[in-house]
């Protein structure tokens, strides 16, 4: 599954992992992260996440 | 704790009560030739609010200001906007003279000023669109996220119409001075800030733009944390920045290079030539006399750069080195370019020049190198690189 990178602050979203601390569990690919959810070190939303290269 | 520090009326409320840092030239690797103030302000609500402190060593000044207003023990709220040391350094030591009912931050704010100060100071955070009664004034937060820390946020003073905007619309400039009006440098400066703190985050910045415009606030004044408080020129700050963020090319090349016999230094002026001769506008910045942070400066109202390194032990020289991994990391966007050096043996760098600018997202033309020194053919070359440059800048202005 494709990771997702944070363009203001670096954070990687590794689907392996998810986020548990705000809800999202292990295994989760980035389209099922719900669209409300913020990056968990800056607090930016989906829309400021790119594929990583 | 009264001194000889006044503080300065910004409206019939509303104070500054900043410090002005006239030494400063080297702010975390950008450099402010022209010294920088840290600004705080006081609003006399019936219940006197303190909105951001200053940099720690600072802190006497700001407390001698405050004091020729009012008693800062009677201040009963502070609101941190943002967690950076320059703003918050004075926090823990005016916490503990003047016990305000509250402390209050983003909820980013919050986690960044404990993990600066490691206390046990239960800073509350607001939310986004929040207002708080200070007694007779009103003021609303809202949320800056990444402009330019996760932290940021503006606080706004309803009535009088004042954004506290923390570091947006600032600038490094100390002067006796407090408003744009006042300081014919402002511009320079707020141009420099931008590319320098900015420009990594200019969708971001867009998109700030974007909600503050349609939040129907009509600010009559900006008053940023570093720099002039714009009384006079708030919409244009305010549109200036939408350009900046919008990074058009414009019809300016930035030459940098270094060179350790000169070749360098002649293919740089020969690319420059070729710029100049198709209508570029060009600047040509030896690295050995100029800054990283003019260079990025240079480069926000520009469209080309071209960037020279001879090879030194198969590496690029390192005050280029030094300025490519600033500007890589200021994520400029919408450049045309080139890479050109001298070497001696194998010429290692350029490759490693190319690779930077592609890695940066510059359009490139053909790069050129020469071995020992130019020979006629070689400054042809570089001229007509410039050249090639030139016409790239053309088709990507349209």
């Amino acid at each position: 599954m494709k990771k997702y990178v944070c363009t203001p602050c670096g954070y990687v979203y590794d689907p392996a992992v998810g986020d548990p601390g705000h809800g999202v569990p292990p295994g989760t690919p980035w389209e099922k992260v719900p669209e409300d959810w913020s990056c968990p070190v800056c607090g930016v939303g989906k829309d400021m996440f790119e594929p990583e290269s | 704790m009264k001194g000889p520090f006044q503080a300065v009326k910004v409206t019939d409320k509303v104070y500054w009560v900043g410090a002005i840092d006239w030494d400063i030239r080297d702010f975390h690797g950008y450099a402010t030739s022209r010294g920088t103030t840290y600004n705080a302000y006081l609003v006399m609500a019936d219940k006197p609010t303190l909105i951001d402190t200053v940099k720690a060593p600072f802190t006497d000044e700001m407390l001698s200001r405050i004091s020729s207003v009012c008693d800062p023990k009677s201040i009963r709220t502070i609101v941190s906007n943002h967690s950076e040391m320059d703003h918050s350094g004075a926090l823990p030591r005016v916490i503990e003279l003047i016990k305000p009912e509250k402390v209050l931050a983003s909820a980013m704010g919050v986690k960044a000023l404990n993990a600066h100060f490691h206390w046990d100071v239960p800073v509350q955070a607001v939310k986004d669109g929040e207002k708080l009664d200070l007694g007779g004034e009103r003021l609303a937060f809202i949320e800056s996220r990444m402009v330019h820390w996760p932290d940021s946020m503006f606080s706004y003073l309803e009535g009088a119409g004042v954004l506290f905007s923390n570091d947006g619309f600032g600038m490094h400039l100390a002067s006796s001075l407090r408003f744009d009006d006042e300081t014919p440098e402002r511009y320079d400066e707020a141009a420099k800030y931008y590319a320098n703190i900015l420009l990594p985050f200019s969708d971001i910045v867009l998109a700030l733009l974007d909600k503050l415009a349609k939040s129907g606030l009509a600010p009559k004044m900006i008053a940023p944390d570093h720099g002039p408080i714009w009384r006079q020129d708030a919409a244009k700050i305010v549109s200036l920045w939408g350009e900046w963020a919008r990074q058009k090319p414009r019809n300016k090349a930035v030459v940098v290079f270094d060179t350790m016999w000169g070749s360098t230094d002649k293919l740089a002026r020969a690319a420059a030539e070729g710029l100049i001769a198709a209508g570029v506008k060009t600047l040509v910045m030896p690295l050995r006399g100029n800054h990283r942070s003019d260079v990025a400066s240079e480069l926000l109202e520009a469209g080309a750069l071209l960037v020279g390194s001879p090879t030194i032990n198969k590496q690029v020289f390192p005050t280029v080195a030094d300025v490519l991994s600033y500007l890589k990391g200021l994520r400029r966007k919408n450049l045309v370019g080139a890479a050109f050096g001298s070497y001696g043996w194998a010429g290692e760098s350029l490759k490693q020049v190319q690779d930077a600018l592609t890695e940066m997202g510059v359009a490139t033309v053909e790069p050129v190198k020469c071995q020992y020194v130019p020979d006629a053919a070689a400054l042809d070359a570089a001229y007509g690189m410039g050249q090639k440059v030139a016409a790239r800048l053309k088709e990507a202005m349209r």
